[in-house]
């Protein structure tokens, strides 16, 4: 668990780990940088007046003993070459410190996104399941990206430019009053009236650069919305008023950023006549000084450098400090994040033996307090090495069920308590619990990687058999022969689109390749057909073993002696070491052939336990389940005349329809 | 996917073929072309102000004319302001315009393309085609040309001035100008490299975003939290070291650009200081030599700029210009246009009314982007009035005949007769308009109930919609609503379930009496009430209509008067409820598994 913030200042402190040093060395840079741009000038001034002209120079100490050693203004006057080298070695320098300004500001803001990305995406990960579930998806990302992306301009430019204009303002203004205290007060009076205008124009320009953008994001709704609905758009012969929408709002939109256009267009050119107006007052007077033999010609012309150096980033500081208000709104978002309360164990979790039996103890749960319940006062026990099936329809619960017992949901102390070997989960370390148990979501999440690497996702190291093991059990080995690239095909937005089958086979063999004692299936079989599904339960019951994929009794007993030979079946072992093999198994299925076959039923609706017990029990109950047991035989039975199908009936029906295919797809009627 | 660049090179960057969208502004493009150069003018005459007063108040010592010098000065001041005023206005307006312009002209072409486009690319690769690359054209033949106009002019007067007052020194300068030309497009060519580099790598991270918050569940319980942190560390460390890498060689840039200036600076010193001493050159002159030595840099980097800038945007163009080329697969003939009018002017006096019968004589057909037959010889009679269901497993291709008898697609060989006629004698919009269709995903769009359901009938008064919403029970949701007929449904519907959604679509799609409906019913579950509802509300609508149900629940299959069963894309089984089940094949296959899953609820239902 990372340390929380009480701040936003020690957020941003965090953030600034690493790349604060950075930006202190680019600061210094770019502080030296203004000052050798700010040498030349100087450079101009003495040539012009004292190599050029005759004027007695009036260097500082240290330049003027260098100038005596080589050899006195004479020489200078005769070379002037010796000059300009003085120009490009002060320019080299001023280009070795330019560079290293840039270097050191974009090393510390790209350490400083990456900080923060880092931070954001670890503690995401860390979150409670129930934290991100309440907010939105594509709210978080652009809090992670764009808001990210605002702070780091905050911090490493708008920051630094505003630093880089002030220091050089500052010394250029310095230099000026040097020159002449006179003529730099004159030009100087225009640089409040500059920023502020430019700063109360950006300020007021905001509530139309909004404008304007809303309009954008409307025109782009309509045109995503057509997009999306191209469907309906062309069954209800809609496109003339789509077009008409379209262009409407279009309108509107080219409205909206012609007036922000002309705003701005205004905005610089009444700001080029201030800069003008200020040039002309610096000329003048200027010229007035130099005629009563204030300044000489190179003060004259080293002032205006000077002037002209500030003038465009005077310009700009007002439109830096008005973009910097938008850093803060960033910084709360990100914030919010931050403060997100990360998954916690008790201090005294730690690991537990996990073959052994579950137990939901009086279990109740609902999402929010003004919410539902969704589970009532559950009670059952799942013995160990044994097959759970729950029956249920869609709200009885019983996905929560399992989500708690995953602890993706944190159960309170008040309601209840779910044990596994008499161990209260709750203190039990949740990466232990949660390798432990594999849990098989319905609509499993496949991650934009090829299948072999979705497959070993939490392995560190894995063996090519292993997943081609752990496919075959899932009985996917079909399906990637059946790809081009084979276990090397890319999964997800990039590559191949898997159907929702293919999905849940893959996250089986992805489960099995953590070898977990405990195995939760949550409806994930709901979108194979039924002998596949079949098939996949026999092979993770019996053929486990058999196949090479040892299923340990808990990763405790990693050194204990497990059957690991691949040449036997499950069956020829000896009866103990099978059963510690067989790893205690929750089915959830509303498929009564596959819940027929587990050790025990149980039967949740609206949140409580309706029945539990073995098939036979069930059916003698006359409840739920034996209805549902009579419906879906009967329905067997009218198609097929059999109460139970065979692997080869299945077959036969299958090739039934394939020749009927072959007769109807050849014209009908 | 089709969208990974289909495109072909164009000569001269493409600008050739979006010239024609620049056409109507013409006019305003020369204005401001002749005003930005006027503006470049001036920025290139000011220096010459300060060498008239360095030659003349400073170097003589006489105030004499400053009041003329002032009042000039102003004067020229007010005319680049004006001129720089106009000519960014100018600039703005053509490139709204043209923005505009390419906007509506794209956006049109795509509402008469047909359903193989829309398959083919994604819904947010098309997006972009309308919304940027148009912006990024309408920036090209606006600020683009205005830049180049300003420096390519700037510099020429800086020379012609320079060459004028001072040749020799000014040749020393222009030799100048290729190395740093040749200097800042090599750095501009390997920064375009890895910008693109760091862009890549943005988007892997925000797509690492994506995951690591989509995908939580699933990272939980697999207990790859640290992995999947590693990994995107690993991201995050790679976009660090290329957008440093970047950062580096722009830095050797600017350090470099700056320096070349510096440079310029001491030849013109050098030079310069020696023609001034001798007395060749007035003080003043040197000094605008300095200033010009110090100013030219700039423009040549933007300069080249810009073309970096014109050689990215050709990749706009070419995608641009793709999209506008790419013709429908379904086209009216010319004769049908005359008579029926295009999608945009309907013809709609000549339209005819239409019953609803329809025939698959002999149909075969294909996808076009597919290559197997899924249609082989297919010929069906469907009367006036008879419901056809189609079942079958989810990706099974069940949409395909529906698609024939919309026109989304038409009979690779083989007729679709409508009321006894080709359908390809009468517009696609005709048939449309007879046409009422309830997607599976119900899609609303964002405005009020009564925009929605204007949208199956433009002239519906409140009384009608009303109706029609009472017919499949969807008034009482609307009434929920709080607003009325005037309820905002949000983006996409999102203020509305997927069940009260379907109703409302149901309403739309029956509003104009349509004499076909097209039903696809949803996969998704929706509460009990709803579906029950729904199930009504089917069994209402369809009767008297001609209707083909890609169907999903037992009621309206069983009811229908045909069948259909597709497997794998194929029609495998065709008949009545009965007899299907009498043949125990794969209708019965299916329906079983349906009939389970229906009967549970009802015996959770029952038990309670």
């Amino acid at each position: 668990m990372t340390k929380s913030y009480k701040t936003k200042g020690s957020l941003i402190g965090a953030f600034l780990r690493g790349s604060k040093r950075f930006f202190v060395a680019g600061a210094l840079f770019s502080a030296l940088t203004a000052l050798t741009d700010l040498i030349n000038p100087q450079i101009i001034r003495f040539t012009v007046d004292s190599v050029i002209g005759e004027k007695t120079p009036n260097l500082p100490a240290g330049v003027q003993t260098l100038l005596e050693q080589v050899g006195g203004l004479g020489v200078l006057k005769k070379s002037l070459w010796q000059i300009a080298l003085v120009v490009i070695l002060v320019a080299l320098v001023g280009a070795v410190f330019r560079y290293v300004n840039r270097l050191a500001n974009a090393g510390g803001a790209e350490r400083l996104v990456k900080t923060m990305r880092d931070m954001l995406f670890t503690h995401i990960e860390k979150l409670p399941f129930a934290w991100l579930s309440k907010n939105d998806t594509g709210d978080l990302i652009q809090r992670c990206t764009s808001d990210v992306e605002t702070v780091k301009r905050f911090l490493s430019e708008q920051l630094t430019s505003l630093f880089r204009i002030v220091v050089l303002i500052v010394l250029a203004l310095f230099f000026m009053w040097g020159i002449s205290p006179a003529l730099t007060t004159a030009a100087a009076v225009f640089i409040p009236i500059i920023v502020l205008y430019s700063l109360l124009f950006h300020n007021g320009l905001q509530k139309t650069f909004r404008k304007a953008d809303e309009e954008e994001g409307a025109l782009s709704q309509v045109a995503q919305e057509n997009l999306t609905g191209v469907r309906v758009v062309r069954a209800f012969g809609r496109e003339r008023q789509e077009k008409d929408k379209f262009e409407k709002q279009n309108d509107i939109y080219t409205a909206a950023y012609m007036k922000l256009s002309v705003l701005l267009s205004a905005f610089w050119s009444v700001g080029d006549g201030i800069s003008g107006l200020q040039v002309l007052t610096v000329v003048l007077y200027g010229a007035v000084l130099a005629t009563r033999g204030q300044i000489t010609a190179g003060d004259y012309i080293a002032f205006i450098s000077y002037n002209a150096m500030i003038s465009w980033p005077v310009r700009q500081l007002g439109r830096v400090i008005s973009q910097m208000s938008k850093a803060g709104v960033s910084v709360d978002r990100i914030w919010y994040i931050m403060q997100g309360q990360e998954e916690t164990d008790l201090p005294e979790a730690k690991p537990a033996p996990m073959d052994q039996d579950i137990t939901f103890d009086h279990v109740s749960f609902r999402y929010g307090e003004d919410l539902p319940w969704v589970l009532k006062n559950v009670s059952f026990t799942v013995k160990a090495h044994t097959t759970l099936g729950i029956l249920g329809s869609t709200g009885s619960g019983k996905s929560t069920a399992m989500l708690l017992l995953d602890r993706l949901y944190e159960l309170p102390k008040e309601n209840g308590t779910i044990r596994i070997g008499g161990v209260d989960i709750r203190e039990i370390k949740k990466e232990w619990l949660r390798q432990n148990i594999g849990l098989v979501l319905q609509e499993p999440h496949l991650f934009s990687r090829t299948l072999a690497d979705n497959i070993a996702i939490t392995q560190p190291v894995t063996r090519m058999e292993e997943v081609e093991e752990a496919a075959q059990t899932a009985c996917l080995t079909e399906t990637v022969s059946g790809f081009a690239k084979g276990y090397e095909t890319f999964v997800g937005e990039r590559g191949v689109t898997l159907s929702g089958g293919q999905k849940q086979r893959t996250a089986i063999a992805r489960m099995l390749l953590g070898r977990p004692p405990v195995m939760v299936f949550d409806d994930s079989l709901s979108a194979v057909d039924t002998e596949t599904d079949a098939k996949i339960r026999k092979a993770l019951l019996e053929g486990a073993g058999a196949e090479g994929l040892p299923l340990p009794s808990t990763r405790a007993a990693e050194g204990s002696p497990l059957p690991s030979t691949g040449a036997a079946a499950g069956s020829t072992l000896p009866e103990t070491a099978k059963a510690a093999a067989t790893p205690t198994m929750i089915l959830i299925s509303h498929r009564v052939t596959t819940l027929m076959e587990c050790d025990k039923i149980l039967v949740l609706h609206g949140g409580e336990v309706k029945e539990f017990g073995t098939h036979e029990e069930l059916l003698k109950k006359n409840g739920i389940y034996r209805q549902i047991y009579d419906i879906q035989n009967s329905g067997r039975q009218e198609s097929e005349g059999v109460n139970q199908p065979s692997p080869e009936q299945e077959n036969v029906e299958k090739s039934t329809v394939s020749e009927a295919g072959g007769k109807e797809g050849s014209g009908h009627e | 996917m089709n969208e990974n660049e289909k495109t072909v090179r164009l000569p001269w960057f493409g600008i050739p073929k979006v010239l024609p969208y620049a056409k109507k502004y013409a006019k305003l493009i020369v204005i401001m072309m002749l005003l930005g150069a006027l503006t470049s003018v001036i920025d290139s005459a000011f220096p010459l102000f300060h060498r008239y007063a360095l030659n003349h108040y400073v170097g003589e010592g006489v105030l004499d004319t400053v009041a003329v010098f002032a009042a000039l000065y102003v004067g020229i001041l007010l005319v680049q302001v004006a001129a720089n005023f106009i000519s960014t206005y100018l600039s703005s307006k053509v490139e709204l315009g043209v923005g505009r312009d390419l906007k509506n002209a794209a956006f049109t072409h795509l509402q008469t393309l047909s359903f193989s486009y829309f398959n083919q690319n994604s819904v947010g690769y098309v997006h972009a085609r309308v919304m940027s690359d148009t912006d990024l054209i309408g920036t090209l033949l606006s600020w683009r040309i205005m830049d180049f106009v300003w420096n390519f002019s700037y510099i020429v007067c800086v020379f012609v001035v320079m060459l004028t007052i001072n040749r020799s020194l000014a040749f020393v300068l222009l030799m100048l100008v290729p190395i740093a030309a040749l200097f800042i497009a090599l750095f501009q060519k390997k920064l375009i490299g890895l910008n693109r580099k760091v862009r890549e790598i943005n988007s892997r991270i925000t797509g690492n975003f994506n995951e690591g918050i989509t995908g939580a569940q699933t990272i939980r319980t697999l207990v790859i939290e640290e992995k999947i942190g590693r990994e995107f560390e690993k991201d995050t460390e790679d976009m660090r070291c290329t957008a440093v890498r970047s950062a580096h060689v722009s830095a050797l840039f600017v350090s470099v650009v700056t320096l070349l200036s510096s440079i310029a600076l001491a030849l013109v010193l050098w030079q310069g200081g020696q023609l001034t001493r001798e007395a060749v050159m007035e003080i003043g002159t040197l000094s605008v030599f300095m200033s010009y030595a110090i100013g030219i840099m700039d423009p040549i980097q933007y300069l080249i700029e810009m073309f970096t800038a014109i050689i990215q945007t050709q990749a706009n163009i070419e995608r641009f210009t793709t999209l506008m080329g790419t013709q429908p697969d379904v086209k009216d003939t010319p004769e049908v246009l005359e008579k029926y009018g295009d999608v945009f002017t309907p013809k709609k006096e000549n339209w005819e009314d239409l019953s609803g019968d329809i025939t698959f004589e002999d149909v075969s057909f294909r996808y076009p982007d597919g290559e197997e037959l899924v249609l082989d010889h297919f010929t069906l009679h469907v009367p006036k009035g008879t419901s056809v269901a189609i079942v079958g497993e989810t990706g099974a291709g069940k949409s395909t005949l529906v698609n024939l008898v919309c026109r989304f697609y038409e009979p690779t060989k083989g007729r679709v007769l409508i009321d006894g006629r080709d359908a390809r004698e009468r517009s696609q919009l005709w048939l449309h308009s007879h046409i009422g269709y309830v997607l599976q995903s119900p899609h609303l769009f964002s405005g009020s109930v009564r925009d929605n359901m204007r949208y199956g009938k433009p002239d519906a008064t409140d009384e009608e919609i009303w109706a029609a919403l009472a017919l499949v029970s969807a008034d009482e949701v609307v009434r929920r609503m709080g607003d009325g007929l005037s309820s905002e449904v949000g983006e996409g519907g999102s203020l509305l379930s997927t069940g009260e959604k379907q109703l409302i679509s149901f309403a739309r799609a029956i509003i104009a009496d349509p004499a076909i409906l097209v039903l696809d019913e949803a996969t998704s579950s929706i509460d009990t009430v709803t579906e029950k509802a729904i199930q009504e509300a089917v069994g209402k609508v369809i009767r008297g209509r001609t209707s083909f149900m890609v169907a999903h629940r037992l009621s309206t299959v069983v009811d229908a008067d045909v069948i259909l069963a597709v497997r794998d894309g194929k029609i495998v089984e065709m008949g009545r409820h009965e007899e299907l089940m009498a043949r125990n094949g794969y209708y019965s296959h299916l329906f079983r598994q349906q009939y389970e899953e229906s009967e549970q609820k009802v015996a959770f239902a029952r038990g309670v």
